[in-house]
């Protein structure tokens, strides 16, 4: 426990000092986060949520909380991390935003904190109101830190054609830790496409914290891409929980390709009737790497559609592991849900757990799941290798279909690209 | 045209001798001898469990199945030495009769990467997508598809006919030398059965070689053979011409079965 005290004591004097200029609210807000934090400690490998992850790296390491780098860093080293220059983005490193090659715009694809400085109204009744901390020590330690990450609004009826791009940067300093916390906002009818990225300059260790709410209104539609891109030293624990309004569309994609060891909780509430959801995922590991998706898909209102798809690839020594939890509420009738979780095994030491859950409490609905946990089809092998195709050439291709058919359903091009290129250089490798 | 009575000049493609084959410690090939000329089209028939189908995907290079005695000479090679991609990029091919969905890898990739790995043997350039398309439009006319059918996963949410459809587009883009239908026609309503024959008659040539592995006469109506083997428990029993499988139509396999059961 004596982590849990030295991270609550961080707390302290950062309240203290740098963050002292805060609204009362907002003060409030994170006194509540350090209070359940200190209360929860960190999980364990006792509670039903954690069986299959221990954060024993995380919880008996020692992090200071990240410093504002020396050095801002050039374009030209983060442009390996941008999908085009063009369009708005904002950048941050270990934490920080950096303004010089962010491309923000007024105070609707800004730094939270300008915002809460300048446009509280905007965050005070989002920031806090979806992700929950009651039983998630990570996100009450994240909304103890709220201060910086990405904030972007799009108005009632307005589209956004170009994707934005929110781009997390670890300097690779060792042993510390940032909490980005991030909020999106999409009005009634309004529509945007959003990649948000964590990667490296360095190697680490270090440990991101982060938590993404994003709430879409009524009508609207939302392409949210998650890109886990981070040093494989490092460890990366982050929330993203989605709220949906009425009608409204929300695609989530999320590849996880880095840290050593990555737990992602993500959470989707479908509060207003005739929503739809995708869920869109794809962990690709190997040496010793560690990912955990836990995900919860919420169906509080009727006439829901959500499809989830999660792929796993594990190579080596890894090990993925997937909760799937389907809630579908009393009252959520002619909800329709369907889940697969399909993992590819590369190696006899690799390692998949894959659990779905469905609590489900209407009558008129239809929920299906399945998961597979194996290696490649030997049918498919031999039908490959009986059209000529060599017998390690056709292990590729099936291997990169397996990713490919997560990658597939990806509107932006750019990223899928550079997800392909990625996905290829890791199996060629 | 080499043919049913010209059986005795040409080139042999195909030679099996004494083929006994085993597959999970069962002995299911007992003993086949078969020898195919360049251009012929041979038919093999027989009732279920007679070992067509172990003999179709035996001589494709089939992993689970294991030779216990004899031999496969295609082109006087040794098949049977030979791994699976050897043999296809020699041109042998095996429409499969329950096809294989592959996720994530389209249609068109598929084709193309089958394509390429088959022109690299020959020393041909590669094909690039958009190459590719050029071949692959024509091919799909004589299916009787548009190419909708060319993005989507391999085989994935096919129907039966679609599958079976895609095996004969795929023998249509590798031009293999010796191709092994096996069963294609099961699952196949009478237009598709039409247009697979169709297509299958479009490709028959005195370079290209059949063999037709079915169990009923109906697609035979439509292909006609050059010669009909009638395989029962494991070994052929019977050869002969075209009549032979209309007089299996209407007389059915005990008779032969019997036959074999003497021998």
């Amino acid at each position: 426990m004596a982590h849990v005290e030295q991270l609550v004591g961080s707390y302290r004097a950062w309240a203290a000092n740098g963050a002292s200029g805060a609204p009362g609210w907002l003060k409030d807000l994170r006194e509540g986060g350090i209070a359940r934090f200190h209360d929860l400690g960190f999980p364990n490998m006792k509670q039903e949520a954690w069986r299959f992850t221990s954060v024993a790296p995380i919880a008996e390491g020692s992090f200071e909380l990240a410093q504002p780098p020396a050095r801002t860093p050039k374009l030209d080293d983060i442009r390996p991390f941008l999908l085009f220059e063009t369009g708005y983005r904002l950048v941050f490193l270990d934490g920080f935003f950096q303004p010089s090659l962010s491309t923000p715009f007024f105070d609707d694809i800004q730094s939270l904190a300008h915002v809460v400085a300048h446009r509280q109204d905007l965050v005070r009744q989002h920031l806090g109101t979806y992700a929950a901390t009651q039983d998630r020590p990570f996100s009450a330690l994240n909304t103890a830190f709220v201060h910086e990450g990405a904030f972007v609004h799009v108005p009632a009826k307005a589209t956004i054609a170009e994707p934005i791009q929110l781009l997390f940067l670890a300097s690779g300093a060792k042993q510390v830790v940032s909490h980005p916390r991030n909020l999106v906002v999409i009005e009634r009818e309004a529509r945007a496409s959003i990649v948000e990225t964590y990667a490296s300059l360095g190697q680490g260790p270090y440990w991101t914290n982060s938590v993404t709410e994003v709430v879409v209104g009524e009508g609207a539609r939302v392409d949210y891409h998650r890109v886990q891109r981070e040093s494989e030293r490092a460890y990366h624990v982050a929330t993203t929980q989605t709220h949906q309004g009425r009608d409204s569309t929300v695609h989530l994609h999320t590849v996880a390709f880095g840290a050593a060891l990555a737990r992602h909780d993500i959470g989707a509430v479908m509060a207003g009737p005739g929503g739809t959801l995708i869920l869109n995922g794809l962990y690709l590991l190997a040496g010793q790497q560690h990912a955990d998706h836990h995900t919860t898909i919420d169906h509080a209102a009727d006439h829901c559609e959500s499809h989830e798809y999660f792929n796993g690839v594990l190579d080596e020594k890894s090990r993925g592991v997937f909760t799937g939890r389907i809630i579908v509420r009393p009252g959520a009738q002619k909800t329709d849900s369907k889940q697969t979780n399909n993992n590819l095994l590369l190696s006899t030491d690799a390692h998949a757990d894959s659990q779905p859950q469905l609590e489900i409490y209407a009558d008129d609905v239809k929920c299906t799941h399945g998961s597979t946990v194996g290696p490649l089809d030997p049918r498919a092998l031999f039908y490959l290798r009986s059209r000529g195709v060599g017998e390690a050439e056709a292990r590729r291709l099936m291997t990169y279909g397996f990713a490919a058919e997560i990658l597939g359903r990806m509107d932006v091009a750019a990223l899928r690209a550079e997800l392909d290129r990625i996905v290829r250089d890791r199996l060629a490798a | 045209m080499p043919g049913h009575g010209t059986r005795d000049t040409g080139h042999a493609l195909l030679e099996v001798k004494g083929l006994r084959v085993a597959v999970a410690g069962n002995e299911i090939l007992k003993g086949v001898d078969l020898a195919i000329r360049e251009g012929e089209v041979h038919a093999i028939m027989g009732p279920n469990g007679s070992g067509k189908s172990t003999l179709a995907q035996v001589l494709a290079g089939h992993p689970a199945y294991t030779v216990l005695a004899g031999s496969a000479k295609y082109e006087g090679k040794d098949l049977l030495s030979m791994k699976p991609e050897e043999r296809a990029r020699a041109g042998v091919f095996l429409a499969f009769q329950y096809p294989v969905e592959i996720r994530g890898i389209t249609n068109s990739y598929f084709l193309r990467s089958a394509l390429n790995a088959l022109r690299r043997e020959r020393g041909e350039p590669e094909l690039d997508p958009i190459d590719f398309l050029q071949v692959l439009e024509q091919k799909l006319k004589a299916i009787g598809w548009d190419d909708s059918m060319m993005n989507r996963p391999v085989n994935e949410g096919f129907s039966g006919g679609e599958k079976k459809r895609n095996e004969i587009l795929q023998l249509a883009v590798l031009e293999p030398r010796l191709a092994i239908l096996d069963e294609t026609d099961s699952g196949l309503d009478i237009d598709a059965l039409k247009t697979v024959a169709h297509a299958v008659n479009q490709l028959r040539g005195p370079k290209r070689s059949f063999l037709i592995v079915t169990h009923y006469q109906r697609l035979l109506n439509h292909i006609t053979p050059d010669v009909v083997h009638v395989l029962a428990d494991g070994r052929i029993v019977k050869s002969g011409g075209p009549e032979l499988a209309h007089e299996l139509e209407a007389k059915g396999y005990d008779w032969l079965r019997d036959a074999a059961m003497v021998s």
